[in-house]
């Protein structure tokens, strides 16, 4: 049994430096969360609650049993894309325990432009079926939308991952055996329609939810008929005569404990097999990674001491342990599940790409799941590695990572930049969840060597055409190319995107990869097949 | 006379006074023998016994008021001895009689002294010619204002005037002086007329500010006969005794030797052996009169064994086998000042409705010296709707009456029981109360202090719910499956990524609800430590009192330990849906009476159906004018509380 024992000096100067940049950032990521959180504002909160409804995060804490977790993700979905504020997107996802299962719930903010689906709302709908469906969660839908945002139809309606996947997930999910439960708590308008209509059970709420496929200026338009939203979608019309709806509830509160029953009934049980241990804290304090992380960026560290501060007992036994160094591999249990690790100590030179396909192999035979911490800025370039092979030394690394079907998970903790990205299973190679810390930096390459190479290119034009290239021309074209990079590498422009489930705090990365484990063990862990791996 | 030959004593009897005997019985070696219906073959006296005897039955007349099965089950278990405790067949002279001809000891007072002081008005002649003081009257057929002035200035005002044929304050007038005489007998007349169809009257003195005051005696068989001081037992409610005390506050010397005296001779005078109590009416000048004598040990008996230091079962026992008394009168011990209240399964809040149910939690105060707990019921057991609700009694006492006080108030904060009501609140109260540490004792100190002994129910505070809400979250237990048993997701902690715990609950207690979001920073103040919530509040850290039991949290808070349940909401839609026009049951009991038939026109007010329980009739009654639609219920049937029992449409 190996301990990681710290070197670093809590009480040492650069601590303390480090510590301090690190809080000023997480703090600055609480309050925007804060702010997320606020929905709509307290205008249209005000004006949603006067009409006896639930705001939706409470609706969603009375869903889940008492004190459970939640684990939310996409919270900073669609922030400074729209040039409107679409807080969280207009949707809450997440996962958390409803009667002891742990459920993947999508409830609509009406408080948030009537809860309407822009394009980052369909995105983020579809991220949380794609983490319910890959790891076998119950869905919850509290259903209160006015649909399709129509002056963006083109952005949500007619593509294969737009607003129609929706209820496809919906239905296929259900061929799978995982339950699709619609709590109808507003309306539910055309294509919306179908999301309770496709669930297995759907719960109404007198007087507040209708259903319907064309609202009442709708019908009026096509047929002339005068009907009231009630009388031709309400709980009453669905759960009395036309069956549309299974639940007729109260209130918003009477809906949700129904749901809730109908979670207790469904005989739940968790298919992920693996060896489970009594979780350990770690020896250090999880805070102390805030003074271990360097605050500049440029400096390196021992990814050891992250490690040392997530894994039960700060217990690691590393592989490999001498031979490509820059990838460091090793089993450890967190929160008392057994996880593999794989992170960056460096830049990956082959033997580090060979190491990884090696050890992911080994996990994926033995059934452990796999934890990548990147912080990478790339595999290693020149002629001599060229020549070395590093390119199928690379794809051994990525190949490994695609095909591997046990649970993946992937945190960036520092650089995540070019095909080092994909070794280090980014969001294309499906990590079951990829979060990122608030230090953390994305791009195809550093904005400082896109800029190098962008000016080498325009240098050897202007030379080429007999134009000099000053200094200063190099500046002037470097700064606005450094600047785009550094805006759109942030994980605040990432997580708006959806590039990844969360920007987390790296104090409770611990807690938030315990969640998602357990909640992966829902699905059975799956063989894995690889490709060809290019000798 | 052969001293009888005693090993095996039945007590024929349930609940504090059944464990209570059988306490001192194995104490002196006896073999204990309980007796118990079927629905109390679990209950606490049968479970502490030696030997058990299944009357069968669920009602009293069918158990424990059935002689023939009594005596049987003594012989079956050879017991030589019945001990009757209190109430069912205590003071059944029938019973003493049968216990006698079946060659077995009857531990209370030969059947005649039974029968003596069984009809109220012969024992009073009785008593009379004993020369014991008795409310002076006139209860004669003459009804002229003539006869009833000469009355009245016999026995001096103020006077009461009472109708023969009265009850419940009808045609009842106090004449304090002899010029409204004429008026108040003439306008009392004319009531009990309306009233009862009788317009007789007798005349009372009028007894100022009563106190009610009882003397202990204790007889053998050889014609000693004792007085053990006496108790104070005026705090009452509808001639109920609530708080008992010995000795009586600001009693003399003097007149405690003149009331035991007294005592003494009523006693004699229906040769009576073994424990009894007279009980007198004591007047706010000293005089006294008396009322009644109990031919039996009293539910407030520990009173006069905590200052005098003696066990009166263990003497009951011994007077029985033919002992002489081990005392004379001037050795008997008054030593400090003992306080007991009765507890009982019952709610104030709702006009002392006996309630029933499982006692969720039980826990009695801690033993200690001073203190005492009679009673006998346990956690888990079962308040069932048959017999007298009683529970328990606490006996606390002190080398003088302020210490007894307050070490009953804190054995009352200590007592923790939920699953259903009780009077512990009142009873907190009521010793707590100013009025109650000056001894302002009379049998008017609840009706006086109603309004601060039974307060109308306030909303609870938000600090209330705030702390309520801590020591749920923080007792809730863990959810573990058996198929992920260390998952985080087991967590009670409101986990959220990047931000302040949250958790919601929606909490109801006493009838009243408060949804409340908990984030866990905004409450590090409140802390459960086992068993205690902690609360810290300007450098001060208090304790309350927080047990949970399943999905119930008892919070102890000002004195009163409050239930705290998550609502649920389908319950409450259920709720709100089932009470359109029907009537339900208020408690478990059984149908003695259904007045209306299906179809039927009902006034509002008339009544409906009469339940029975705990020995008391409940009318339902119609709250508006309609039509009965359907009656879910039959004579003789038994109900539970809630369930519908008429459904009426409203007309």
């Amino acid at each position: 049994m190996a301990i990681l024992h710290t070197q670093i000096n809590p009480r040492s100067a650069e601590f303390s430096v480090n510590s301090a940049a690190m809080l000023e950032q997480v703090q600055a990521l609480r309050n925007l969360l804060a702010q997320v959180h606020q929905g709509g504002g307290p205008k249209a909160q005000e004006r949603h609650t006067s009409r006896g409804k639930l705001l939706p995060r409470e609706r969603i804490n009375r869903l889940l049993d008492p004190g459970s977790p939640f684990l939310e993700i996409g919270q900073l979905a669609a922030y400074e894309v729209y040039g409107e504020d679409v807080p969280a997107a207009g949707v809450i996802a997440g996962i958390g325990r409803v009667e002891g299962v742990e459920c993947m719930i999508v409830a609509n903010d009406a408080t948030v432009k009537g809860g309407s689906y822009y394009p980052l709302t369909v995105k983020k709908h579809l991220r949380a079926q794609a983490i319910a469906q890959q790891n076998r969660l119950p869905c919850l839908y509290l259903v209160d939308s006015g649909g399709a945002n129509l002056p963006r139809q083109d952005e949500v309606f007619p593509d294969r991952e737009h607003f129609g996947r929706i209820f496809f997930n919906q239905a296929n999910m259900s061929a799978l055996g995982i339950p699709q439960i619609a709590v109808v708590m507003g309306s539910c308008t055309a294509g919306g329609a179908y999301v309770p209509a496709m669930a297995d059970e759907a719960i109404m709420v007198r007087q507040q939810a209708t259903i319907f496929l064309a609202g009442p200026p709708l019908v009026k338009a096509a047929t002339g008929e005068v009907v009231s939203a009630e009388d031709l979608g309400g709980a009453d019309v669905h759960c009395k005569v036309s069956g549309v709806a299974d639940h007729y509830a109260d209130n918003d509160e009477h809906a949700l404990a129904i749901a809730r029953r109908c979670i207790a009934n469904l005989n739940w049980q968790k298919l992920g097999e693996v060896q489970q241990r009594a979780p350990i804290a770690p020896l250090y304090a999880s805070e102390d990674l805030y003074g271990v992380i360097p605050a500049d960026a440029k400096q390196p560290f021992d990814v050891r001491e992250v490690i040392a501060r997530l894994v039960d007992g700060s217990v690691f036994d590393e592989f490999k342990a001498l031979f490509g160094t820059t990838l460091v591999c090793g089993f450890a249990h967190l929160h008392g599940y057994p996880i593999a690790i794989l992170a960056n100590n460096g830049i990956l030179f082959a033997e580090a790409a060979q190491k990884g396909a090696h050890f992911i192999e080994l996990a994926c035979q033995r059934g452990i799941p796999l934890l990548f911490l990147q912080n990478i800025t790339g595999f290693m370039v020149g002629q001599k590695y060229e020549a070395g092979g590093i390119a199928k030394h690379g794809a051994k690394l990525v190949t490994a990572v695609a095909c591997a079907k046990v649970p993946k998970f992937t945190v960036i903790i520092g650089g995540s930049f070019g095909a080092g990205n994909y070794g280090m299973c980014g969001r294309a190679y499906d990590p079951r969840f990829l979060w990122m810390w608030p230090n953390a930096r994305i791009g195809v390459m550093g904005a400082e060597q896109a800029a190098g190479v962008l000016a080498q290119v325009k240098r050897e034009q202007s030379e080429r055409t007999g134009h000099p290239f000053s200094a200063e021309d190099e500046a002037r074209l470097k700064q606005p190319i450094l600047d785009q990079y550094e805006h759109q590498g942030h994980p605040y422009y990432s997580s708006a995107r959806l590039w990844d489930d969360g920007v987390i705090d790296p104090a409770q990365t611990r807690d938030v990869l315990g969640l998602a484990l357990s909640a992966a063990l829902n699905a059975p862990v799956e063989q894995s097949r690889f490709g060809i791996f290019r000798m | 006379m052969s001293r009888p030959h005693l090993t095996t004593l039945l007590v024929a009897n349930r609940g504090e006074i059944a464990c209570r005997v059988m306490r001192t019985a194995k104490a002196l070696g006896l073999t204990t023998v309980a007796v118990h219906s079927a629905t109390d073959r679990d209950a606490r006296h049968s479970r502490e016994a030696d030997i058990r005897v299944d009357l069968g039955g669920a009602k009293a007349a069918e158990s424990y008021l059935d002689i023939a099965k009594l005596i049987a089950a003594a012989k079956a278990s050879g017991a030589q001895a019945i001990h009757p405790g209190y109430g069912f067949l205590s003071e059944n002279a029938g019973f003493a009689r049968a216990i006698e001809e079946a060659g077995l000891i009857f531990l209370g007072p030969p059947a005649s002294a039974i029968d003596a002081m069984g009809s109220k008005s012969a024992a009073k002649a009785l008593m009379e010619t004993a020369g014991v003081p008795l409310v002076p009257g006139y209860h004669g057929e003459a009804q002229d204002l003539e006869t009833f002035r000469a009355a009245a200035e016999r026995i001096g005002y103020p006077v009461l005037l009472k109708a023969t044929a009265g009850g419940g304050g009808k045609g009842m007038k106090v004449v304090e002086q002899e010029s409204e005489l004429a008026e108040a007998l003439a306008s009392a007349q004319r009531e009990a007329q309306s009233s009862f169809g009788d317009s007789r009257m007798l005349v009372e003195k009028y007894v100022l500010k009563p106190r009610h005051v009882e003397i202990q005696v204790f007889a053998d068989q050889h014609g000693n006969c004792l007085y053990l001081n006496e108790r104070d037992c005026s705090i009452q409610r509808r001639h109920q005794k609530v708080v008992e005390e010995a000795p009586a506050p600001g009693l003399s010397p003097e007149l405690r030797q003149a009331m035991g005296e007294s005592a003494v001779r009523a006693a004699q005078a229906i040769g009576y052996v073994g424990a009894g109590t007279v009980e007198f009416l004591l007047d706010a000048r000293g005089e006294f009169f008396f009322m009644e004598m109990n031919t039996r040990l009293q539910v407030e008996h520990p009173v006069t064994e905590a200052i005098t230091g003696l066990d009166l079962v263990a003497w009951q026992i011994r007077v029985a086998c033919g002992e002489p008394l081990p005392i004379t009168q001037q050795q008997v011990p008054l030593n400090g000042h003992a306080i007991e209240v009765r507890l009982y399964a019952e709610d104030p809040g709702n006009d002392f409705l006996p309630a029933t149910g499982t006692l969720q939690l039980y826990r009695e105060s801690a033993p200690g010296a001073g203190r005492r707990v009679d009673s006998g019921v346990a956690e888990g057991d079962i308040i069932s709707p048959f017999y007298d609700p009683m529970l328990g009694k606490l006996i606390a006492w002190g080398e003088d009456r302020e210490q007894a006080r307050l070490r009953l108030l804190s054995m009352l904060d200590e007592f923790a029981i939920g699953g259903l009501k009780t009077n512990i609140g009142f009873l907190r109260r009521i010793v707590a109360h100013p009025a109650f540490a000056d001894a302002e004792l009379d049998t008017g100190f609840i009706p006086r202090y109603q309004e601060q002994l039974l307060p109308a129910p306030t909303p609870l505070p938000a600090a209330f719910w705030e702390a309520a809400a801590q020591a749920y979250i923080q007792s809730q237990p863990a959810q573990v499956r058996r198929d992920d048993v260390h998952s985080p997701w087991s967590s009670t902690a409101g986990f959220r990524a990047g931000l302040p715990a949250q958790t919601s609950l929606h909490l109801s207690c006493n009838g009243q609800e408060q949804a409340l979001t908990l984030s866990q920073s905004a409450a590090p103040n409140l802390r459960l430590v086992g068993e205690q919530l902690q609360v810290d509040e300007n450098g001060l850290r208090r304790q309350h009192l927080a047990i949970r039991r399943g999905g119930s949290l008892y919070l102890h808070w000002q004195g009163e330990l409050q239930t705290v349940n998550l609502l649920d909401p389908i319950a409450e839609a259920d709720a709100s849906h089932a009470h359109h026009g029907g009537l339900t049951a208020p408690m478990n009991g059984s149908i003695v009476r259904v007045l209306v038939e299906a179809g039927q026109q009902v006034e509002a007010g008339a009544q409906l159906v009469v339940l029975e329980a705990m020995k008391m009739e409940h009318s339902i009654r119609a709250p508006h004018a309609g039509v009965i639609k359907a009656l879910y219920c039959q004579e003789g049937e038994m109900v539970s509380e809630g369930s519908a029992l008429v459904e009426l449409e409203q007309s």
